[in-house]
Parts: structure tokens; sequence; C-alpha cells
């Protein structure tokens, strides 16, 4: 132990499991440049074009391989390598890489439509026992899902509930592993349950029968590095193994789980002080450090999931989410960038761009202009960095939170959240005019709210009506999540993540909203200009006529602008009216990554002008095309959205622009883009996606123009918006803007 | 006093330093050949803001006026509503704005007084003598040479623009002819070659105005970047 935390500063880390304490204890800010990072290793190299040729198998095929023969667990696997003498970090999901695992304990019908779509099948002697003796979390939820949920399920009012596949969004503070060692956590939690003399209750006996379960999970990790050649019941030693031991703790969660988004949590600047001490005693180079750090990422660029087709299509692409949260702030005001911070980000160019790990910078206004300048080059080379406020987030969460999903805030080790996915408030909006029966199957998913037959909408009218429907939604939708996560803990406990939480923590519920900017819209034209609903003929609203112009969301305009800060604050109301399962906390995130296009899919006509099956705008964006005042005109509307107690699980925005239209020239690019960023969370908003758009992007811009709202292009002397050009025009800016001329 | 706007582009990176609003004035004197806004050539009515109202809008973006990011005045011919233009200017500076004027110098009325409240002047050439400038814009030279002198005695700092237009301005003679007329001038902290594009080609169409390059192509970006090194080459450094 002595050797282990040798010239580690602090005692009370030591005394109790306290990762942050060690942190601010130990780490050494980083103000310089990038200047010492390095190259990729030859070792490296290999691995990596290995990994890259099967990633391209991949993609032809699908997937690439299913164990058919194991279902999930922590160690259920033969371990398995990619090139076992080139790599430095070590350990798979099963024995061979990117072959997936099959987890039926969400539920079974998901696994089968999955083997289905890529011509597996499950042994059907491990089928047979499983479905006989078990019984899946989708099968609980069902067993006591009320007929309104039902019903808002199946018009898609409330979509994407976790209840047929892993919740995931919890983050394992990984780590502990590294930190204390497998052995001081099975003790620390065995003490907790030995040290118990409350009433035994409910709630009590559910706990005590999860420290078990969580204890269990320990010693399978342990055992599962074992079988990898680690002995990990005593604290990494040096930093390779802290590196090794943490992602033994990732790793078995990714074998027991498949959660939709399955989140690494914060771990660069902790690494850090393993690798600066290594690197001080002479132990490693700088060289060394890098290679451990991009062996570490390209095996979390390898996790995989089993998913149907349809789930991609609805994600684009097969994303796991792994999120890393990079940088911020001390609540002392000392910011957390370390060497390792550096590091992290230059996997991008050492590997080349990628979605994952879903790199995150927490920013901060006093983030050294050094690590904000090489934040900013790296946006614009690659595209692949997300930023969220910890100025707005910190004084909420501490210093030692981490990013969930996308823009889902919690403090590692210490909170939890129960995933809620979306409710479509624009087709509750229609639900509204059309007395609660959905407008594309004609079910009445809602009763008790009368038919709006006025020939045109009354603003009044329609608000009272809206908030009769949203009242009974979100009674629905809690119910709904109350049952998804009692059967969840249930069914489909995920043991080795909470074994890596605090036995007693706070719970969060984050339920979400997609449509805002229709909504908001729908509402502004009905309040500003003059909105004449066409029936059918069962008095259904299937289009409306527009007479007038009215503002819109994404013009910084606050007669518009307000009503999305109403609407939205009055949906968290509503949502917290109702009494969540184990005392969770209500958040709400407006979010829906790229789901929009199929939530637009199934919802009908608005009053904003938008016709049924066109996608709604991404996240918090305004619709697209909509803002006509520019890229920081939007920004600031989305700025608006209270995020304190209101939208308390995230506010997503995305922004798009060519690299022409952010300044002359590299130089000025990097400046532009930290000033956006500052400029913007100076305000108050929380997440910016930024795009700095290569050529392929452009193209894909042209025929999916909501996926890039706000994109902006250089026309000499001036900037457009990409939307508003005709398609020739955006033609030529695709050649143009590429030195090219037609 | 109400200003007449065409548009706003709350985030230009382009028309001077920094993050910037660009408030596109208005009505021009001027009918230049290859305009990419002919919609802001009519003096007639757009949207109509007082200055107070207009200086409102600006101050929402101050948080992302930093490193002398700020607001340009660009157009149609911003100097063609000289008072409304003062009012804002005096606003700006109240409250430390950085202000440009994106200009080809012509239409004011009480330059002298504009320039005090300016902080950068973005200054289009369009041709260097009476004969060329006219048949580009339809107007006569001697107005933009009297603003220009008039910045140079107030020693305004300047970034210079010329649009590069094939078979009419694209050749090396034009280059090194513009080249001995902007080495004399002061403080020109930027030179600009912007190459002819076709996008403005469309709002002709719908304002059934003839368009007049119809034939053009756009100019090369590459070889209006070898134009651009032949023409700054020893003539920024020396400022």
């Amino acid at each position: 132990m002595m050797n282990a935390w040798r010239n580690f500063l602090g005692e009370r880390w030591k005394n109790e499991i306290n990762v942050s304490d060690f942190i601010l204890n130990n780490y050494k800010e980083y103000l310089g440049d990038e200047s010492f990072l390095v190259g990729i290793s030859e070792r490296t190299k290999k691995v990596w074009d290995k990994c890259q040729e099967l990633i391209k198998e991949e993609l032809k095929k699908g997937i690439l391989d299913v164990e058919t023969n194991i279902l999930s667990g922590i160690n259920n696997f033969n371990p398995g390598y990619i090139d076992k003498e080139n790599e430095v970090i070590v350990g798979l999901q099963t024995d061979a890489p990117l072959k997936r695992i099959v987890n039926p304990y969400g539920g079974i019908r998901m696994v089968y439509k999955a083997l289905d779509a890529y011509g597996y099948k499950l042994n059907p002697e491990i089928e047979r026992r499983f479905v006989e003796y078990r019984k899946t979390h989708n099968d609980g939820v069902y067993s006591a899902y009320t007929k309104n949920i039902k019903l808002a399920r199946k018009t898609g009012l409330i979509t994407g509930l976790p209840d047929a596949y892993g919740r995931g969004r919890i983050i394992g503070d990984y780590r502990r592993v590294a930190l204390y060692g497998i052995d001081r956590l099975i003790q620390e939690k065995q003490n907790e349950f030995d040290n118990f003399n409350g009433e035994i209750n409910e709630k009590t006996i559910r706990l005590r029968e999860e420290i078990i379960e969580q204890i269990k999970a320990l010693k399978a990790i342990k055992n599962m590095a074992l079988s990898y050649g680690y002995d990990i019941s005593k604290p990494a030693t040096n930093s390779k193994e802290a590196i090794q031991w943490l992602y033994f703790g990732y790793l078995a969660t990714v074998k027991e789980n498949n959660g939709a988004a399955m989140s690494l949590g914060r771990t660069s600047t902790f690494l850090d002080i393993y690798l600066e001490r290594d690197l001080n005693e002479g132990l490693i180079t700088e060289k060394d450090a890098q290679e451990l750090i991009d062996q570490f990422i390209i095996k979390l660029r390898l996790v995989r999931h089993l998913r149907t087709p349809e789930y991609n299509e609805l994600f684009a692409g097969d994303p796991t989410w792994v999120t890393e949260a990079i940088a911020g702030m001390t609540e002392d005001g000392k910011s957390l960038v370390t060497k390792t911070s550096y590091r992290y980000l230059h996997t991008l160019i050492n590997l080349g761009p990628a979605p994952e790990p879903n790199l995150t910078v927490l920013w901060s206004k006093n983030l050294p202009d050094n690590f904000k300048r090489y934040c900013s080059k790296i946006s614009i080379l690659t595209d692949s960095i997300q930023y969220e406020n910890d100025d707005l987030m910190r004084p909420i969460y501490g210093d030692d939170y981490a990013i969930s999903c996308c823009v889902s805030a919690m403090k590692v080790g210490k909170q939890m959240q129960y995933f809620g996915a979306r409710c479509n408030l624009a087709k509750a909006l229609l639900y509204a005019i059309n007395g609660g029966v959905d407008e594309i199957t004609g079910i009445k998913v809602i009763d008790g709210i009368d038919k709006i037959t006025d020939e045109y909408l009354n603003y009044d009218k329609v608000i009272r009506a809206y908030d009769n429907v949203l009242n009974i939604v979100s009674k629905t939708y809690v119910d709904a999540m109350n049952i998804i996560h009692y059967m969840h803990d249930k069914y489909a406990y995920e043991a080795s993540q909470m074994a890596l939480h605090d036995t007693n923590i706070e719970r969060l519920m984050a339920f979400g909203a997609a449509g805002l900017s229709v909504v908001v819209d729908s509402l502004s034209a009905i309040k500003y200009a003059k909105v004449k609903p066409i029936r059918n003929c069962e008095g259904i609203a299937i289009d409306f006529e527009i007479e007038g112009e009215y503002p819109q969301y994404g013009n910084d305009d606050d007669r518009v602008d307000q009503i999305a800060v109403d609407l939205i604050t009055n949906f968290s109301n509503k949502l917290k009216q109702h009494k969540l399962y184990r005392n969770a906390i209500h958040t709400l995130s407006i979010l829906t990554i790229t789901s929009n296009v199929v939530y637009g899919k199934i919802t009908g006509t608005t009053p904003d002008g938008r016709k049924a099956g066109e996608p709604f705008a991404p996240g918090a964006n305004p619709m697209h095309g909509r803002d006509k005042h520019g890229a920081l005109a939007s920004l600031n509307s989305v700025a608006k959205i209270p995020y304190e107690d209101v939208c308390q699980d995230g506010v997503s925005n995305t922004f798009s622009i060519v690299p022409d239209a952010l300044g002359h020239n590299s130089e000025e690019r990097i400046v532009n883009l930290i000033n956006i960023l500052d400029g913007y969370f100076k305000q108050g908003a929380q997440h910016l996606n930024v795009n700095v758009l290569n050529r392929e992007t452009l193209i894909e811009a042209m025929e999916n123009p909501n996926l890039y709202p706000n994109l902006t292009i250089r026309v000499s002397g001036y900037a457009v918006n990409f939307n508003r050009l005709s398609r020739k025009q955006q033609l030529e800016v695709i050649a143009r803007t590429f030195h090219e001329v037609i | 006093m109400q200003g007449n706007i065409h548009s706003i582009e709350t985030m230009g990176l382009l028309d001077g330093p920094g993050i910037r609003v660009v408030i596109f004035m208005q009505g021009c004197p001027l009918r230049c050949l290859y305009c990419h806004n002919p919609d802001t050539w009519s003096n007639e009515e757009n949207t109509l803001m007082t200055s107070e109202e207009l200086f409102r809008f600006i101050l929402k973006y101050k948080n992302y006026f930093v490193n002398n990011g700020g607001i340009t005045f660009s157009g149609g011919e911003p100097l063609l509503q000289s008072p409304f233009l003062l009012e804002v200017l005096k606003l700006c500076k109240q409250f430390n704005i950085h202000t440009c004027l994106d200009t080809s110098g012509v239409g004011g009325t009480i330059n002298e007084e504009i320039l005090k409240y300016v902080d950068l002047v973005i200054f289009d050439i369009k041709g260097i003598n009476e004969d060329d400038y006219f048949k580009m814009t339809g107007y006569h030279i001697e107005e933009s040479f009297a603003f220009l002198n008039l910045c140079q005695k107030l020693n305004k700092p300047l970034w210079l623009r010329q649009v590069i237009i094939p078979t009419i301005n694209d050749n090396e003679e034009y280059i090194l002819k513009l080249k001995e007329f902007i080495k004399p001038i002061k403080n020109v902290q930027k030179i600009e070659l912007l190459p002819y594009h076709l996008l403005g080609v469309n709002k002709y169409e719908e304002l059934k105005i003839p368009y007049r390059l119809k034939g053009i192509k756009a100019m090369d970006k590459k070889r209006c970047e070898e134009l651009y090194k032949l023409l700054v080459d020893e003539l920024i450094t020396n400022k």
C-alpha cells in the first residue's frame, strides 16, 4: 500500500473512499501549450491498424460477430486480444475484438430482433434455460404498465423509453479501482453491510440485497482481471497499472450492461497524477505516457453493444456514448487542466477523429488560454469535441462531476441517473387541438379534452387545452418512469457500476422533451399570426394555414423566446408534482441526439408550418432556416432556456460552421471559436456541439439540412446561412469552399 | 431617429476584427456590376428601427465582443443614412464597443463627424481611375477619393478590399497598378482580394433586374491568391 501511494499527498482520501480529495491534493495544473505532445508509437500503430481493418469489415457486414453461446456478465468470457504483443493496455468485452455480447436481461425480444437481422441464432440450450428460469426487465415493465402508458408509447407521445434494453446513463467511479484496489472496495461495502442497525423495511432490504450484489460484482471484476494476468486486489502502483485497473472497472461494466450511454466519467486528471509521478521518477517517457493513453482510447473506441438496425437508424450509427469529461475548474478557482487533458484530446490526432469516446470539454471562462486554444484548434481540425459550461454546472455539482451520455451532469460515484427518454411536446400540442386524439393513428390517447373547433385558433384557448394535456401527459410519463426503473433495479441491476458508487447515493430521474422549437413556433404563430386548422372528416386538424408573419424562435426575440422559457418551466413543474421511485430528484433535458428525425416522422403537421413527417430541430435548436439574424442570435435564443432547477439534465445545442466563415486564417479561426464559446457560456448556456465542417459534411448538410442548423458559409464580404441557398447554390458553395469552381 | 435596415447578421467573423454584428443598411447610390446584394440598392422602406432599438439589439451581443470584436455597418451604403449612423455610432462608443464602417466612401453628408466614432474603415476599392470606376459603379470617382483622403487626414486604420472579376480586373497589370495606388496610403492593416462569385445572381432574377455580368464565371480562388501574393509582396510589411 505504501508503495502504491508513494509521494501522494493528503490524508482524507486514505481514510475514506474519496477520489475527489485525492485529485485535489495531488494533481498538477498544466498551463503550458501542446508542444510536449508526441506522435503515435510503433506498437500503437500496429494495434490501431489492425482495429481499423476490423472496423472496416464491420461496417460492411453490419456487425463483425456475436458470441451466441454465452450471456452477458462481468466474468463470463475468455480473455481477448487484438495484437497481444503490441497491446500495452488489455481487455475486450468478449474473447475477440468487436465481437458482441448477448444481454437478455433488459429484454429478450430485442436480442432476437438484433440476432435475426444479422443472421445469428442464440444457442438453443441457453435460450431454453434463460426463458424458462428468468424474467426480464421488459417482462417486468409490461406486467405493470397502465393503459395510458401503453397508448402514449404506441403513438409516440412518449418514446425511446428504456423498457426493452439496458437503461444506461450510470457512471461508475472507475478510478476507485485504481486508487484503492478491489479488496479495499469490498471491505468498505462489507463494513456498511455489517454495521447496519436500522429498521428493516422495504427500502433497507432492497439496499442490503444490492450491497451483496455489488460485492459479488467486485469479486467478479477481480477474477476477470486475473484471467488477463493482473491482480487488481491492491491499488495500482504505477501509471500503466492505474490505467489498466481503471479500464478493468469500465470493461466489467460493458460486459455486464448494454445501456444506451455508458460514460467513462472524468478520468484524465486522475490518471495524470500517476503519469506525472512515473515521469518524475524516470520510469516512463512522454512517448510511453502517450502510448498508454492512445491504447486506452483504442479500447474505448472498440466498445460495442448488440443493437437492432432500427436502433442504429434512430441514433445515426452505432453509438455507445463513452463520454469523458475533460478539464473544468476546481471550486477554489484553479483549472483541472493537466498534461493528460491534452493527451486525451491528442488521441484525435494520433488515431484520427472519432465520435467515441465522446470527448467533452468542461468549459470555463477561466480555463488556461493555452488549453482553450488547443481545444479550439482540435475542434476545427476534427469536429470531435463537445463543450459544456463548467461555470454553470460547478455551483450545482461541485468539481468532481462527469457527463453522462451527452449533457447530463452527475457527481461521480455519488449520484446516479434513472434515464427517461423523451416526451414529444409537439404531438402533445396537436392532442390539445384535436381533443386528445392522435393525428396519425386516430387513436384517442387522452380523455377529457375537448376538440377545438374554432375557425382560427385562439391562443388562450389553445394554451389552456395544452396545459390540461400536459397535466395528464406528465402523470403518464412519471408513471412509466417509475415502473421502468423499479423493474430495472429488480431484473437488470447494474451491480458492477453501483459497486463503484457510494452506498447511499442521490438518484436523479432524467425526463426529456422533444420538439421544443416546433411547439414554440406553433404557439407564436397562433399568438402573433392567424392560424386556421384544416380538418378531416373526423374533425382532426391535419394541416394549418398561417396568415401573416410571426416571430420565430432562434432570432433572439423575447416575444417568442419567452414562450419557450414558460413552456419548459411549466412542463418541468408539472413533472415535479409527481413523486418519484426511490425519492429520485426530477431533472429534464432538451436533447434528441439524432432522434429528432424519427420524432418528426411520427408527428403530423404542426401550426408553425412544419409538414407531417418533417424532422424536428435537434435538441433545443431552432428550426433550421428560421433564424434570420445569424448564428449568435440563434445561440442567444437557446441560452435563455433555464438550466438550474428547470432543464437541469441539459439543454443541447448544435452549431455548425465552415472553416472559411470562421475567420480569414487558422489563427483567426482559433480565436473566434474561443470567443464564441466564451460569449455563449457567459450567458448561462449549457452545451454546444461544434462542427467546423469539411466537404463531406457539407454534402450531408445539403441532403439533411435539419441536422445542420445555423450553418454559415463565407460569401466574399459577408456570411450567409447555407440552408437558405438554393440547391444549385449549395452545390456551388460545396465546390467553392474547397477551392474548386463550377 | 429611425434607420432603414436591410438585415442583420449577428455572427460576422470576416468583416472586421473578432466577432462582429453586421448591420446591412438599406439603400446604395452605386450600381456595381458584381454586387451580390442588389436587394439593398433601393431606398424603399425595409425594416425601420430607431437608433436606440438598434443599439439595444447590438448590446445583446456584448459578451462576444472581445479581441476588438464589435459592430460593423455595411450595406447598401451606410453613409447614405449618415444622421442615423452617427446616432448609433455615438451610443456604441459610449459603451466602448468597437465600431467598423464597411463603405465605398460615397453618399455621406457629415463624414468627418462620423469618422470620429469609427475605429476601423473597410474601404471598398471599385476602380482606380475615373473610367474604370464609372464602368463598375455608374458613379464618379471623386467622392470616394475624397473620403479616402479624409480617412488619411484623420489617421483612420484601414482595411482595403477589391473584388476580382475574371476578364475585368483579374490580370497582373491591374494588380501592379493597384499596388502603386495603395503604396502611398497610410494605416493599411489589411488588404483583401475577394474572388467574384455567382451567389447573388438569383437575387437579380427575383428582382427582375438584368444581370450585367452574364456569362462571366466565378473567380478561381487559387488564381486570386496568386494575385494577392503579387499585390501584398512588401506592401503591408512596409507600413
